[in-house]
């Protein structure tokens, strides 16, 4: 089956702060539908489907809270799926609208979420319930250590020292500045990482992302009808996710076939999404990235394993600057994860962020000739990863699916 | 609460709890694993189309897609594969400051994770630079162990 060419044609997003008191739950994600599909052009009657972002229930105690967003997003009358995959559900759930669209079945389709993490001070402990109460459970894990222990192990294994991972937080805080939907933004310097209060060997307070509340939303419909309504749509070209055991420790050894260290799933993800984007040199076809990195830690990984650079060099290459704005790869010009973090819409985040780049949206955050950008998200143990591109131009029929 | 707003006022504020229950069997496979650590003993699960040796155990072998088909005790000491520190509190999680391993156990493929009990946390940077991977533990039971994960810790071999 040949797939049809799908873009997005509107985002929208809320500032992230800490607490939105003026606003409910669904009342957050509205407003992100309000202004996507003001992006779009479009009135709420001519979405088909609705695709609903929405990592644990936990984090707000209202159980399967998307089924208090259904009339809030519009979708009465329509079809609606929530998809979930931790820290990567923004991610799959973007994907999951692509297949809606490209498989024929929906013509337009909304995807939004929201989340809000600090209406229960216990978000580290809902984090710890993702793993077996038998074997794990006990042991403090939580998404603070969990990617500790892989930051440890990397460190050990490149020699990645703590000041080249504050250097990342130095570039994320000064990209923010740019974004005006950004939770931390500033200018800080090395120093002021390296003083930060520690948490989590080697993580000190600033290698860590704030947990944030807001919403965003994208609508996404066929080629004919994003070549009426938008001048430059962003066309989703690749789209690829790998997920691999919940027990970190079977990544961990000479056994093992994947490096808990290296992420090295998204080796085959990245594979898969630029196949299927006739991607074959990523470091010279992609102009910019917005990668999954709510800790210091997850951007020189993941561009090793997205093919940006060999394993152990990112951290040199990230010291030189190839990294920054005006380096030879913009890597997460919103200030990404590190400074926005309302989980169950983050990986959503990162494709719109990567669409607005494409389509020339982005402000006082564009990169210059855009033709194509790397989305990824992560989630559940660091077990699920997703990697989408977005292009300027639809996905070449040799690519085809 | 933004820098920009004022303060919610408490009555704008409803306040919730969960308490929720659960009984979870340990299923057969992990009945013997907690049983044999009442004996302070490790039991692995051992699939022979693989090759593998799984610690958690396994009921089926994820690589050959077969059951596992053998029981094995791990050996006593191990090496770390990952480590970490913790030295700020987690709300409704153990006080700080801990240690937490992942050590794969000799004759074992896959690495187990514990805490690593018996060292001075005061210097984080120092106590990191001695849980390195490679560094060899050993597994130390407690006293009178009751079969659950918390029988045994690691300390440095």
């Amino acid at each position: 089956m040949k797939a049809q060419s799908v873009a997005v044609i509107g985002v929208g997003q809320t500032a992230f702060r800490s607490r939105y008191d003026e606003m409910t739950y669904p009342e957050l994600a509205q407003e992100a539908v309000t202004l996507a599909l003001k992006d779009a052009g479009l009135q709420p009657e001519q979405i088909d489907a609705v695709v609903f972002s929405m990592a644990p229930t936990t984090f707000m105690g209202v159980a399967d809270a998307d089924k208090w967003a259904v009339d809030y997003a519009w979708a009465r009358g329509k079809p609606f799926m929530r998809v979930h995959t931790g820290g990567a559900t923004g991610g799959s759930a973007f994907q999951a609208a692509y297949s809606h669209v490209a498989s024929g079945q929906y013509g337009t389709v909304l995807v939004v979420g929201a989340d809000r993490i600090t209406e229960t001070p216990d978000a580290q402990f809902v984090l710890n319930l993702i793993w077996d109460a038998f074997y794990e459970q006990d042991f403090a894990l939580n998404t603070v250590t969990m990617t500790a222990l892989a930051t440890q192990r990397y460190m050990h294994k490149y020699g990645t020292t703590e000041e080249q991972y504050a250097n990342v937080v130095v570039r994320a805080r000064r990209n923010a500045l740019n974004n005006p939907s950004a939770h931390l933004k500033g200018e800080i310097d090395i120093a002021a990482v390296m003083n930060s209060k520690r948490v989590s060997w080697p993580y000190k307070l600033f290698d860590i992302c704030p947990r944030s509340a807001g919403a965003a939303a994208v609508v996404i419909t066929t080629e004919a009808l994003a070549r009426e309504r938008c001048t430059r749509p962003a066309f989703i070209t690749g789209t690829a996710g790998v997920s691999n055991t919940v027990f970190m420790g079977d990544r961990m050894g000479p056994a093992a076939d994947t490096d808990f260290a290296d992420y090295s799933e998204l080796k085959q993800a990245a594979r898969e999404c630029y196949r299927q984007a006739g991607i074959t040199e990523p470091m010279r076809q992609v102009q910019a990235v917005e990668i999954y990195d709510p800790f210091s830690s997850f951007q020189f990984p993941q561009l090793e394993s997205l093919g940006f650079c060999e394993s152990g060099t990112a951290q040199r290459l990230s010291d030189e600057g190839a990294f920054d704005m005006n380096g030879s790869l913009a890597v997460n010009p919103s200030g990404g994860t590190l400074c926005t973090n309302p989980i169950g819409v983050t990986g959503l985040v990162r494709a719109a962020e990567a669409a607005r780049q494409v389509m020339g949206r982005s402000a006082a955050m564009q990169v210059k000739d855009v033709h194509n950008v790397v989305a990824t998200a992560i989630g559940g143990s660091t077990q699920f990863f997703t990697v989408t591109m977005l292009s300027d131009e639809p996905r070449r029929a040799a690519a085809g699916a | 609460m933004s820098k920009s707003t004022p303060a919610t006022p408490a009555h704008h504020v409803v306040h919730g709890e969960w308490h929720v229950r659960y009984n979870y069997p340990v299923g057969e496979v992990g009945a013997r694993f907690f049983d044999a650590l009442k004996e302070k003993r490790i039991v692995a699960t051992r699939c022979s189309a693989s090759g593998l040796t799984y610690l958690p155990p396994r009921a089926y072998c994820e690589r050959s897609f077969e059951k596992c088909d053998g029981f094995v005790d791990a050996g006593g000491e191990g090496t770390i594969e990952a480590a970490t520190i913790v030295s700020a509190a987690f709300d409704n999680l153990p006080p700080p400051p801990y240690a937490i391993a992942y050590v794969r156990l000799d004759g074992v493929s896959t690495a187990m994770v514990n805490f690593v009990r018996g060292m001075d946390l005061s210097d984080v940077p120092a106590a990191a630079a001695k849980l390195k991977p490679g560094t060899r533990v050993r597994v130390e039971f407690i006293a009178a162990p009751e079969g659950k994960i918390t029988d045994f810790h690691y300390v440095l071999a």
